[in-house]
């Protein structure tokens, strides 16, 4: 994919801001706004690896890889670029990964207008440093993304959402590898996918019935705490059944209202402040937004 | 280019800069005796750095101060954990303060619920999973040196393994980091929380090659052990055969936990070591094994055995019990050790193709090793397209080192015009620090750079590692033996 035209619009001077489908906030107002290239450039399925756009829609994307019987971790909205500068994982992360782990490979474009490569197109690489990792939940203040290359996942032949009133830690402990077991205080959901019967079978063993997979509507805001303090943080905020849900064994916790804000070291503040220093020194990438202390403030519109 | 500047051996500072490592962390923790730094001047690559200095700490705290006192006196540092890197990723360059972490290995918690533990660095990867076996859970990453490695280096090199193929590398394994930065603060990146507040910054520590600090602890994700194991060996007359069903089985929708190759040289030497009754008239062989609930283990097997069957495989070994299972294992494990009966040396590679791109590599890779008049032997895992070809050579042969580089060298090259990258798990280092530009422009450098420059502003931690540096290299007073550099 030609990112030049990309590069040239970004240029190496004055502010800019990046725009996709203002599913998760917009562009930065009131600053020259560009919008990465678009489209699905190669699918490999024998790679598990599929090349497109930043700009790229995560519809498009699915109804690609869907042809050929896979997936990416990547929550379904908005573009693929914006899914991976915001970097919140959906709500299969318990078993199928975070969307950090997706991204093998990307171009992006420097502060000074320059088309930089991090990471590699293979499944497995560790030459040089993993910037990948950096740039996914940087918030296009690093570098804007044009294009990627991803990790595909092949399609389970059958997936099912159950319901329990049963402990969620009872069936965290029990089942084996669920994709997803969230929890809304009163009932738990999960998600298993596999081979029919054998989803079927640890179904029946745990006494659990089907049932819709659960609304996030409302649950706009999410809170990232440690997975065993689940109980203690919403005790904390005095979270009441139907105002939010908790991805059991994960540790995010989806609510109605805004979260508290984390704490972050010194150090860690430190290590940003010199990060876009040394890769953005005017500030000129998306100006005025932060990657520290905005967790809720972002969220997905709709984090299935 | 700035003027070659030969520095003068570690002089004046030395003496203040041991003294204050004795002060902080004990007599008995800091070592000066020269036969004593002999033996951290290599890894288990065949290159060679010199330490003025090596410091045995126990705890984060000793670690810090030992970092403080490097950062003070301007004096270079590298981490250390078990030493069995294959790049020269803990070879001491600059007379560096040698940070061995061997004796933090303790475990310091298990939650079991959420399948996380916190352990310290020098922690060696199975005995991790021994310790834990108990409760049904393992540490996914495998490395064929787990019983030897560290993983404190398995974080600093994102190392992999056999089982990488369906669980990830490290880098998917890692929660969070405690480190000493390079100035001597401590602080944790990541963490228990799967989505800390702001950049991640775990995520760029694990693989830097002790390039950003010290790892002091890490948070671990454990992985439940499989309900159903199913291990299949399966041999073919022509390797093309045994590459392209990797590719195959991808393709169907199927991620086996692991998919290694083996070919017949490798074959025979394990067979003549362990006697598992390894098919050795055969050209190449793969050992398959699928894992998870019951339904879906047969379904895998049967789909795996039919592509098989498509490229002509000529006898499929199904594990019968845990002991022939294992059995297998050690095959594959000891290849290593078995090479010993070919020839005394061997020098192995880790480079990655696409699983597409396997069986044309693979060719290259023997045309390669007959043009230099080499034996090479295959033992790799071929479900993620890591190959490992070992050159075998006897080292008191006169020129032979320059035909192994001159070989390894072309076998990298070989692997990036396919389509592929310079290391799947064993890392950069010095090996294959020049070899960079291969891969990325001086754009792409530049960016790792200043990310490395925000955690190392003064370039102490392992210092000539990974990034080529055309403009510092002047300052290399010690270019280790053996490197290509």
């Amino acid at each position: 994919m030609d990112l030049s035209d990309f590069a040239e619009e970004i240029s190496d001077s004055g502010p800019v801001t990046i725009a996709g489908m203002s599913t998760r906030g917009g562009p930065v107002p009131g600053v020259r706004t560009v919008m990465a290239p678009s489209g699905v450039d190669w699918i490999k399925p024998e790679e598990m690896t599929v090349c497109c756009g930043a700009g790229t829609s995560m519809a498009e994307l699915d109804a690609a890889l869907d042809l050929v019987g896979q997936y990416v971790v990547i929550p379904p909205s908005g573009t693929v670029g914006g899914a991976l500068a915001l970097g919140h994982s959906g709500i299969r992360r318990l078993g199928n990964g975070p969307i950090r782990d997706a991204l093998l490979q990307m171009r992006y474009v420097s502060a000074t207008g320059d088309v930089v490569k991090i990471g590699g197109p293979t499944v497995k690489n560790v030459t040089g440093f993993d910037l990948c990792r950096l740039m996914v939940g940087s918030r296009g203040t690093l570098g804007l993304f044009g294009e990627v290359i991803l990790r595909t996942q092949p399609r389970a032949s059958y997936e099912q959402w159950y319901c329990s009133t049963g402990d969620p830690w009872n069936l965290l402990r029990s089942l084996y590898r669920p994709v997803s077991v969230l929890w809304d205080g009163v009932r738990c959901y999960v998600l298993l996918e596999g081979e029919t019967r054998d989803v079927q079978a640890e179904a029946s063993a745990h006494g659990l019935g089907s049932c819709d997979p659960p609304d996030l509507t409302r649950l706009v805001h999410r809170w990232s705490v440690p997975p065993a303090s689940i109980q203690a943080s919403l005790a904390l905020i005095d979270a009441q059944p139907g105002g939010f849900l908790a991805e059991i064994g994960v540790g995010i916790i989806h609510l109605d209202d805004v979260a508290p804000e984390q704490s972050v070291s010194v150090q860690v503040r430190d290590l940003h402040r010199r990060i876009k220093q040394n890769l953005d020194p005017d500030g000129r990438l998306n100006p005025g937004v932060s990657v520290i202390g905005t967790q809720s403030a972002m969220s997905e519109a709709r984090p299935i | 280019m700035k003027k070659a500047k030969v520095k003068d051996a570690p002089d004046y500072r030395l003496g203040t800069v041991i003294a204050a490592l004795r002060e902080a962390i004990g007599s008995d923790a800091v070592l000066t005796d020269s036969a004593e730094r002999a033996l951290y001047r290599k890894d288990a690559s065949n290159m060679e750095g010199r330490t003025s200095v090596v410091c045995l700490p126990d705890s984060t705290d000793q670690v810090a101060a030992c970092v403080r006192i490097a950062a003070e006196h301007g004096v270079a540092f590298v981490a250390r954990g078990s030493g069995t890197g294959l790049a020269g990723g803990a070879v001491p360059m600059d007379d560096a303060i040698v940070i061995a972490v061997t004796r933090m290995n303790a475990i310091l918690s298990v939650d079991t619920d959420n399948r996380m533990a916190w352990v310290q660095p020098g922690l060696l990867n199975l005995d991790l999973s021994h310790q834990i076996g108990h409760l049904g859970l393992h540490f996914a990453p495998d490395p064929s040196s787990q019983q030897i490695c560290s993983i404190g280096g398995n974080v600093a090199n994102n190392s992999g393994g056999p089982h990488c193929l369906a669980e990830g590398v490290t880098s998917s394994h890692i929660l969070g980091l405690e480190v000493v930065l390079p100035d001597g603060s401590v602080t944790i990146l990541g963490g228990e929380d799967p989505e800390p507040d702001g950049l991640d910054l775990r995520g760029v520590f694990v693989g830097s090659e002790g390039m950003l600090g010290i790892t002091t602890a890490v948070c671990v994700r454990l992985t439940p052990n499989p309900p159903h194991i199913a291990t299949l060996l399966m041999d073919f007359a022509e390797v093309d055969d045994g590459a392209n069903l990797v590719s195959d089985i991808i393709a169907a929708g199927i991620v086996p936990a692991a998919v290694e190759m083996m070919d017949q040289l490798c074959l025979v030497a394990v067979e003549g070591y362990i006697n598992a009754g390894l098919p050795v008239d055969s050209a190449a062989a793969l050992l398959v094994e699928v894992v998870g609930l019951e339904h879906r283990v047969a379904a895998e097997v049967a789909q795996i055995t039919e592509l098989a069957r498509r490229r002509r495989v000529r006898t499929i070994r199904t594990a019968a019990d845990e002991a022939e299972r294992a059995l297998l294992w050690k095959g594959r494990k000891s290849a290593f050790g078995a090479i010993a009966r070919i020839k005394p040396n061997y020098y192995l590679h880790d480079t990655v193709v696409p699983r597409s791109q396997l069986t044309r590599v693979l060719q290259q890779v023997y045309e390669i090793a007959a043009r230099h008049e080499l034996a090479v032997l295959n033992v790799f895992h071929a479900g993620d397209g890591n190959l490992h070809p070992l050159l075998l050579f006897d080292k008191r042969e006169p020129g032979i080192m320059e035909r192994v580089h001159a070989a390894g060298e072309e076998i990298v090259r070989a692997s990036v015009d396919a389509g592929g990258v310079l290391s799947g798990e064993h890392g950069i280092g010095l090996e294959k620090r020049d070899l960079m530009g291969l891969m990325f422009s001086d754009v792409d450098l530049e960016a790792q750079s200043l990310v490395r420059a925000a955690f190392d502003p003064h370039s102490l931690a392992n210092p000539h590692k990974v990034l080529p540096s055309p403009a510092t290299c002047g300052d290399i007073h010690q270019i280790p033996e053996g490197a290509w550099i």
